[in-house]
């Protein structure tokens, strides 16, 4: 099936790799099998803070998938040339990561065996039920669009013309992903944290900023594992992109200070003053949220100077700051940041148990399985790397 | 007959966009039709709502009995780990139940006044708004805010989307933690959200909600605002009333008397 077998080959240290991912997967199913056993009363959610890790997660891997779009829209919508060897690595990266939010969704559902009620029940007005169109449809779009373009290749033949508009569909929709996304926060009475005509842009920002550096970092690990290259020129233009993408988040992010902390409105600072400086004595998040802040100016600083930033030795370290400075951000205190305080100015702390962070671990290595199968095929298919 | 895989997997393809479509279109259709009956309903509507006096409740000073009273007839388990609590009636402090009314100089009694909190059963319920599978929704005949406990997911959508924390979550297994069942009320499993429904089983009934009957002080009215008529509507014309949070426009149905 879809060239399978070609992953099905590979040195001692990949089969290694393979079993060690398989075993964190197999210790998240089991973390999973008590969460369905005793409920999600086992993670470290509460009646204040309702989503956790899973939910951040969800939506800082979003992010990442949207960032193909990166990668696709040079390639095919401006004929980039440079791009054309890291472009399918980028749709196979988005495949797996909106697997990984269709899985994080999953385990953060309550009664699981009745998801499909979205689907059954389509309310129009949720932006959950849009997110849920948006995030499949953007699956089979990324399937589709590499599935054919990657037998044509194989079969040594150019890709079937009806591919095309798929592909430019691809483009919009994968702002959409992030949009939508979006507005499944910003629209919420009471949640002044999140109530911000800024979130979708800076959802994407921080998308295009932490999705090619994962990219990057990915392309120079398959470089050196197999010798498969995607080229200079396609690196520096990706580290291009993180930096622009990097200081407009920031950018964005220092508006909503400005306007919560100027404005002073009690409701719109309390959420900054709990994640950066405490309140009322509760501090969990400052140290996590200020290594953020220190990531993303050191990063700022390296990706601004030309000669740092198109040092592949630099490259890496540079992707891998960007990468945990928005990890932080995003997928911690982005989501858990906007229930404290509550509504009625409740202070309740969060941090995830061993249960979720084993099943959050499982879900990456999922997504980390995906990408190794993924890429093995299209490198098979490509340049005969067997390794 | 031989079927190769590649078109048995397209049969099956087909099959199954086709299924999902019809069910679409027949939701979509459903949907649009309920609004019609909306507004062909309008006028024999009622808009139930509550009138709760905090000096009367207040007088009574440390009483439960309209939460022992909710909480007894409606199978709400009693959890002593406060981040797993159920709740569908509590109380608490003035100054966070009220939170931009309170000031630094607001008078101590006043401050840490107890004030009942409930679901306040919106005009315009942002956590209805959000559902994404129509598990709860607004009684057009009544405005009241119901949930159907068997189709919730438990996405836990609407506690974000609730302002007023009215919404309770069930992190565990209830049941366990139930005293005694009440057998003519359902009792909820793990993973699925509930909260306050106005006692619609009582109503259904023509009783009074539980909290308001078993109110010693009398401190709780119940009624019909569209009525102008009502005991409601006049409690409300001689007395100011305040409502939590009206900037948002969610347009709560209970109103406090300070």
């Amino acid at each position: 099936m879809f060239m399978f077998e070609k992953a099905l080959t590979g040195s001692r240290n990949y089969w290694y790799w393979i079993l060690g991912l398989v075993v964190l997967i197999g210790l998240a199913f089991l973390a999973y099998l008590q969460q369905l056993e005793h409920g999600l009363g086992i993670t470290g959610m509460s009646r204040d803070v309702t989503w956790g890790i899973y939910i951040a997660q969800f939506t800082f891997f979003v992010g990442v998938a949207a960032s193909a779009v990166m990668v696709v829209l040079p390639y095919y919508l401006h004929n980039y040339k440079a791009f054309g060897k890291v472009t399918i690595l980028g749709e196979f990266l988005a495949i797996s990561s909106v697997t990984m939010c269709g899985l994080f969704i999953f385990v953060d559902m309550g009664q699981p065996a009745r998801v499909l009620n979205v689907m059954l029940h389509p309310t129009l007005n949720s932006p959950m039920f849009w997110d849920s169109i948006s995030l499949g449809g953007y699956f089979l779009l990324n399937a589709v669009i590499a599935l054919v373009t990657l037998s044509a290749e194989k079969k040594g033949i150019a890709p079937p013309k009806w591919i095309k508009p798929v592909i430019i569909i691809s483009i919009p929709w994968a702002i959409s992903i992030h949009t939508v996304t979006a507005f499944l926060y910003s629209g919420l009475p009471g949640r002044s944290f999140w109530m911000t005509a800024i979130l979708a842009p800076r959802f994407l920002a921080s998308a295009f900023a932490s999705g090619p550096s994962l990219l990057i970092l990915l392309c120079l690990l398959i470089r050196k594992l197999t010798g498969y290259d995607v080229g200079r020129e396609a690196l520096r233009k990706l580290a291009v992109i993180v930096a622009y993408a990097m200081i407009l988040n920031v950018f964005f992010l220092l508006m909503e200070i400005f306007t919560a902390f100027y404005s002073r409105i009690p409701e719109h600072m309390e959420h900054f003053q709990y994640l950066f400086v405490g309140l009322e004595g509760y501090s969990a998040l400052v140290p996590w949220m200020w290594t953020s802040v220190i990531l993303a100016v050191v990063s700022l600083l390296l990706l601004m100077t030309p000669t740092i930033r198109n040092n592949e030795k630099y490259l890496p370290i540079i992707c891998v700051i960007v990468f945990l400075s928005l990890w932080i951000d995003k997928g911690l205190g982005l989501i858990v940041g906007g229930f404290i305080p509550s509504p009625l100015g409740a202070i309740t702390e969060y941090a995830p148990t061993l249960y979720e962070i084993s099943i959050t671990v499982g879900i990456w290595a999922i997504g980390f399985l995906m990408v190794t199968v993924f890429y093995k095929i299209a490198l098979s298919v490509r340049e005969g790397f067997t390794k | 007959m031989i079927i190769s895989r590649k078109k048995f997997l397209k049969i099956a393809g087909v099959s199954a966009l086709a299924v999902t479509g019809e069910r679409l279109a027949r939701n979509f259709a459903g949907a649009m039709q309920s609004e019609e009956q909306k507004t062909a309903g309008a006028l024999t509507t009622k808009r139930l709502a509550m009138v709760i006096d905090l000096k009367k409740c207040a007088q009574e000073e440390g009483c439960t009995q309209c939460i022992d009273a909710c909480h007894r007839i409606h199978n709400v388990p009693v959890i002593d780990d406060r981040n797993h609590e159920i709740s569908w009636i509590w109380k608490d402090e003035f100054k966070h139940a009220f939170h931009s009314a309170h000031n630094e100089y607001t008078a101590k009694h006043i401050e840490h006044l107890p004030v009942l909190l409930l679901c306040n059963h919106c005009g315009n319920p942002p956590c209805v708004r959000v559902c994404p599978t129509k598990a709860t929704w607004k009684r057009e005949a009544d405005g009241i805010v119901v949930m159907d406990w068997h189709r919730c997911i438990g996405c836990r959508y609407c506690m974000a989307a609730c302002p007023y924390g009215s919404r309770s979550f069930n992190w565990t297994d209830p049941r366990p933690n139930i005293k005694e069942v009440n057998v003519d009320f359902p009792t909820r499993t793990k993973g699925v959200v509930e909260k306050c429904n106005f006692c619609d089983e009582r109503l259904a009934k023509g009783k009074l909600p539980a909290c308001v009957e078993s109110c010693p002080q009398n401190a709780l009215f119940f009624g019909d605002v569209d009525d102008a008529g009502s005991e409601i509507r006049q409690v409300l014309a001689s007395e100011f009333a305040i409502r939590r949070k009206p900037e948002l426009g969610t347009n709560p149905e209970v109103f406090y008397i300070v």
